[in-house]
């Protein structure tokens, strides 16, 4: 057992969060820390005590939003707290998404509008350079390209990673300068954000092997 | 660079045990799923499938525990199919770790189970198998049919009509296999593969007959340069009997235009 501060893995009732639990204690292990730092936790209490949240998610953004927002929104009030005294937070999918004021998915349901802008779906009918058809979802891996080199510290210089997502954020000014790398389908969409300690990712680092193990590693690294 | 095409090795198995089938008879014992499973993780497969050809439902625990054990060590998506009939099924299959669930014979019986499972999990939890057949081998025009029970029951139904059907009502994925190549080394029915893309909107994932990388290339390469048009390449003997290795596969395919993952991550971090 250890007496640090665990990271704590948000539960918001949306999808299995094992597959997150078991990479990021990989993660843990490849670092030479102790694995047993991972808890999920869905408890307001247990994020204001966490050293880092991990907030993964598949599914709905209306879904996720009002889970977030139950109960007088005290697990929003929790997150944000967090979120604004810089402590480290790593949003997968939906724990991306929810970080924008809304969603074409669900008109009327607000995220927790740390960023401006908002989350648009891919047009059905795309074509790539050859003609064919580009799916939706986008599903299977692809290469995120890092903005800038600081992004490239975390996300590598254009890794592979495996991304499941109908949905993409789309910030708008102030927020422009969150946008961490890009990728492309049927045109350049945003696939990572970070800000301070706050980095979010549109792919599935816990589905993307080496690549994704590593950039697990990169957050855990140098954790308090 | 866009989404690459996916290669996804399949492993057989019983008992918790991994065989090989060649056309679905003639089946041999070729060791530990979990093994088999982190060796071709390690090797850069995209993906990973699991079919479970046991025949008694009574040892679906040795399924789940192989499941489980491997979702502790494989980062890799993880998809689990073969004898999966019932919510509660699948509802196990995913709790022990697999991201997609692939039903088939089920789906025909039950196709509400389909949209049951895409409404929890979402599309992209589901993949549905269809096993397919030339109504006349030498003639595409006279269809396939869609075959269950390992090929041994003949649905009757049209196998275009029913990848339209599932994909409406929400599969995320199609696994499609011709029963006339399985276990052949013939290379892919690539009337099918197209037929098939060009009916529904959901990715579709080659299957049967591949003995070759050509035949794997022509699979995923695009329907204007002569091939399927599929999005993922499913393969089983070729990998497992160590003719090609998937990072020979992987630059094959590079190499004919293919845009594929480059597994090899560098340590820049």
């Amino acid at each position: 057992m250890s007496d640090q501060a665990p990271i704590v893995v948000v539960d918001v009732g949306l999808g299995n969060l094992r597959s997150v639990e078991r990479a990021l204690r990989a993660a843990l292990v490849a670092e030479g820390m102790a694995p047993e730092r991972v808890r999920c936790a869905s408890d307001p209490g247990a994020l204001r005590e966490a050293a880092a949240l991990v907030m993964p998610g598949q599914g709905a953004f209306g879904d996720c939003a009002t889970a977030l927002h139950r109960h007088g929104g005290a697990l929003a009030k929790a997150v944000g707290a967090h979120l604004a005294d810089d402590r480290p937070y790593l949003g997968i999918c939906l724990g991306l998404q929810v970080l924008f004021e809304s969603s074409e998915e669900a008109g009327g349901a607000h995220g927790l509008g740390v960023f401006r802008g908002s989350v648009r779906r891919f047009r059905d009918g795309m074509t790539d350079a050859r003609g064919a058809r580009l799916k939706v979802p986008h599903m299977g891996w692809n290469q995120v390209l890092p903005t800038e080199d600081s992004a490239a510290a975390w996300l590598g210089r254009a890794h592979w990673y495996y991304f499941v997502h109908s949905y993409f954020v789309a910030p708008e000014e102030p927020s422009l300068g969150c946008v961490a790398g890009e990728t492309d389908h049927g045109g350049r969409f945003v696939s990572a954000v970070a800000r301070g300690r706050l980095w979010a990712v549109q792919f599935h680092p816990e589905k993307s092997q080496a690549a994704g193990i590593g950039l697990l590693r990169a957050f855990v690294r140098g954790l308090p | 660079m866009t989404v690459a095409r996916r290669l996804i090795p399949c492993l057989d198995v019983k008992n918790g045990r991994v065989v090989k089938g060649v056309r679905f008879v003639g089946l041999r014992d070729a060791g530990d799923p979990v093994d088999c499973a982190r060796a071709y993780d390690r090797a850069g497969a995209d993906e990973i499938t699991f079919l479970d050809i046991t025949a008694s439902h009574e040892a679906r625990d040795i399924l789940l525990d192989v499941v489980e054990r491997t979702a502790d060590q494989v980062f890799v998506p993880l998809t689990v199919g073969g004898g999966v009939r019932t919510r509660e099924d699948v509802d196990a299959i995913l709790r022990a770790g697999a991201d997609k669930v692939s039903v088939n014979s089920s789906a025909v019986s039950n196709p509400g189970l389909i949209e049951a499972v895409a409404g929890a999990y979402g599309r992209q939890a589901l993949v549905v198998a269809i096993d397919a057949r030339r109504r006349d081998p030498n003639d595409p025009g006279a269809g396939w049919g869609v075959f269950t029970h390992g090929g041994r029951v003949d649905t009757g139904l049209d196998a275009l009509a029913w990848v339209r059907e599932v994909d409406r009502l929400g599969a995320g994925e199609i696994l499609l296999t011709s029963m006339d190549r399985d276990g052949t080394g013939l290379g892919y029915d690539l009337e099918l593969v197209r037929a098939v893309v060009e009916a529904v909107g959901c990715p579709v994932i080659a299957s049967g007959g591949v003995g070759s990388l050509e035949h794997l290339a022509l699979g995923v390469l695009p329907i204007a340069e002569g091939g399927g048009g599929a999005d993922a390449a499913l393969a089983a003997t070729i990998f497992h009997d160590g003719h090609f290795t998937l990072g020979q596969a992987r630059d094959y395919l590079r190499a004919r235009g293919v845009v594929v993952r480059d597994d090899a991550t560098p340590e820049d971090r």
